[in-house]
């Protein structure tokens, strides 16, 4: 441990500071609470909020995870697991059932949370409302007033359009029945593991100086119609490594002919299954064109 | 057969070395030093203390070299410093009417109490290329005897009144107030909330980018936002630090910080009940930056809009907007994050675009009309 930084790195009044932000956040669930928050050794955008409610709420005995579009080796997930295991000597594990806590960007693991687990989000965007209303000003009085019809008109509109709702990440969510929040940017595939999670739930905004939670077994409801239900995505193929057909994936091209391998994005629960003796087909494939493109 | 990507932290490792070659350079030329940059880049010093919003040379020297003269990384580097740092107290307001001045200029009026004081500028040195500073060695400056302060102001300075108070005095120049007794609020503790008020907005602009203020303030003088601005004044040079310690009750003189100060003074407005008066925008910042401080200043005055009762019809009169993107730590931040991975947002997007291709695809066949130029296109 690094001996020239406090525990974690922020001094104990900002980690004090953080800590009572968060406890309003739990209190009034989906509701972004404000907080001071810092500078950070990252660059702002590469998970500054999510990295001081980690440091603000780790004790000596916790067990953290890190992970980036679910895997725990892409660049910045290192890079911050480093930082905390630099700062803190806490343990650091790629095993989600081993961490007690789990800071992560754009994905919710695929292995069941428990009550014992805290997932901390990094958030780049924290209004989901952002996007109509661009006045921070303007979108603290329709949080206040439940002021949702916009969002409502802005899902239509993509069906009248699209003939389907264009958001396929960062999915419109009610929480507790009171306040529309972003889920950040995961993909509408994980949105239903926030429904009910028994894990405790932090979201850090710390470009946007937002804090947010869903406390555990929380009711999270995606937007949507009757006529147009929320669904998740699908794909056509399983994991190559292990098989796994309910998993989310990730797809990468693997020759200039453009065959694609899709293999799970959760690396640690792909890893789980190949070492239970589960094997996929190892086999890339070819995407067969769209009718359009074929003619 | 595929393996899943390992080696992020080897990769990390390898990327820190190749940035201290490429900081290092060539190592047959001499190393640079923090104290050269400190005295000889000290332009750009000021402006990372003032972005960083940390008034410590010697630190801004280094954080420049570390960044390799990327002064957005460096301002960065500092502020990252910076945070954690314990807020021993707030000082007393600077007193820039007490200073030891460096260089003065009024626009406004020929001759001004204190007199006018050139100092040192780039703004008359005709810009040509001085072919003789690539020659080592023989940069060697005539030293001038009485550099900077004019006669009597060399310490303790003699008080130079700044010229709005002169004229205030005479009721020609608004002076505004804080709104309430309270205390000023500190935006490196708390959140920028909105509407802000000025002397919350004057901190985001002083920590605010170069560049932005520029650009807003020069948009104020093309006609977005109405404003006729004249450089009340500029001045340069030290002021000193007091602070009250609880323990004593009086002020004592902690130190000197090195300003530049812009008042401008614009076009008057009136109502039926003040009569017509000038306005005022303030610009501040660390060292010498003129250039910071006049933009500064321009937008200063464009955000009293609400204020002073005009309406708001520009970008730079916007608060929210100009204060929420000011900061080149957050925007440098957030526009960069794009080079992290997004694999699992664009598989999302990816899978949803083939689906809505196909539904396009089967609503095209599904109209069998010979003219339906979907089809065609298809075809």
């Amino acid at each position: 441990m690094d001996q020239h930084y406090n525990f974690a790195f922020l001094d104990e009044r900002t980690k004090k500071r953080i800590r009572r932000a968060l406890l309003k956040a739990v209190a009034v669930p989906g509701y972004q609470v404000p907080f001071g928050s810092r500078e950070m050794p990252f660059a702002y955008g590469w998970g500054t909020g999510g990295v001081q409610i980690t440091a603000s709420i780790m004790g000596k005995n916790d067990v953290l995870k890190v992970i980036d579009q679910g895997s725990d080796d892409t660049t910045n997930a290192v890079n911050i697991r480093r930082f905390f295991a630099r700062t803190t000597g806490v343990a650091t594990t790629s095993k989600t059932r081993e961490a007690t806590l789990i800071q992560t960007r754009h994905r919710i693991p695929e292995v069941p949370l428990t009550e014992a687990q805290t997932l901390v989000y990094q958030v780049p965007m924290p209004e989901p409302l952002a996007k109509l209303e661009p006045r921070r000003q303007e979108t603290i009085k329709m949080h206040a007033l439940s002021e949702y019809g916009l969002m409502h008109v802005r899902l239509y509109e993509d069906i009248a359009q699209l003939g389907a709702i264009s958001h396929a990440y960062d999915y419109p969510v009610m929480v507790n029945e009171r306040y529309l929040m972003s889920p950040s940017p995961i993909p509408k595939f994980d949105i239903p593991k926030m429904h009910m999670n028994p894990a405790l739930q932090l979201f850090g905004a710390g470009r946007e100086k937002r804090l947010y939670a869903i406390p555990p077994y929380t009711p999270v409801r995606s937007l949507d119609f009757e006529d147009h239900p929320f669904e998740v995505q699908h794909w056509e193929h399983a994991c190559a490594l292990c098989g796994a057909s309910e998993s989310y994936l990730d797809e990468m091209i693997v020759d200039d002919a453009g065959s694609r391998l899709f293999v799970c994005s959760d690396s640690d629960y792909c890893e789980d299954r190949r070492d239970a003796g589960h094997v996929g087909t190892q086999q890339a494939v070819t995407l067969t064109p769209s009718p359009q493109e074929a003619a | 057969m595929y393996v899943a990507v390992k080696g992020g932290a080897a990769a990390i490792e390898s990327s820190w070395r190749l940035l201290a070659q490429q900081r290092r350079g060539d190592t047959a030329v001499p190393e640079l030093s923090v104290a050269q940059i400190r005295s000889q880049l000290t332009l750009a010093v000021d402006r990372v203390m003032s972005e960083g919003s940390l008034y410590d040379p010697e630190l801004a020297a280094l954080a420049i070299k570390q960044a390799s003269g990327d002064l957005m990384e460096a301002i960065f580097l500092l502020r990252a410093y910076r945070t954690t740092l314990p807020r021993l107290g707030y000082s007393e307001p600077l007193d820039t009417a007490r200073i030891a001045l460096v260089r003065r200029i009024s626009a406004a009026f020929k001759e001004v109490p204190g007199g006018q004081l050139l100092g040192p500028t780039y703004d008359y040195t005709q810009r040509l290329l001085d072919f003789a500073l690539l020659a080592e060695g023989q940069d060697q400056p005539a030293v001038l005897d009485s550099v900077g302060a004019p006669e009597g102001a060399i310490a303790p300075p003699a008080p130079v009144p700044r010229i709005n108070d002169l004229l205030a005095r005479e009721g020609l120049l608004e002076t505004p107030q804080p709104l309430d007794a309270q205390a000023p609020g500190d935006l490196t503790r708390d959140p920028l909330m909105f509407p802000a008020d000025r002397a919350l907005r004057l901190q985001a602009l002083a920590r605010g980018d170069e560049g932005w203020l520029l650009a807003m303030g020069y948009s104020t003088q093309r006609g977005y936002a109405n404003s006729h601005p004249f450089a009340g004044e500029i001045r340069r040079g030290t002021v000193s630090v007091e602070l009250v310690p609880d323990e004593l009750g009086f002020a004592i003189d902690i130190g000197d910080l090195e300003v530049t100060e812009c008042q401008m003074i614009n076009q008057f407005s009136g109502s039926r009940d003040v009569p017509p008066q000038f306005t005022q925008g303030y610009g501040l910042a660390f060292g010498g930056a003129e250039r910071k401080t006049m933009a500064m200043a321009l937008v200063d005055r464009a955000l009293r809009a609400d204020e002073l009762g005009e309406p708001r019809v520009a970008p730079a009169q916007d608060t929210e907007f100009v204060l929420s993107h000011a900061d080149n730590v957050e925007a440098s931040g957030f526009v960069q994050h794009l080079k992290l991975p997004h694999y699992v947002d664009f598989q999302a997007e990816l899978e949803l675009v083939r689906k809505l291709r196909q539904t396009h695809v089967e609503t095209a066949q599904g109209s069998a009309n010979p003219f339906n130029p979907t089809q065609q296109e298809a075809a």
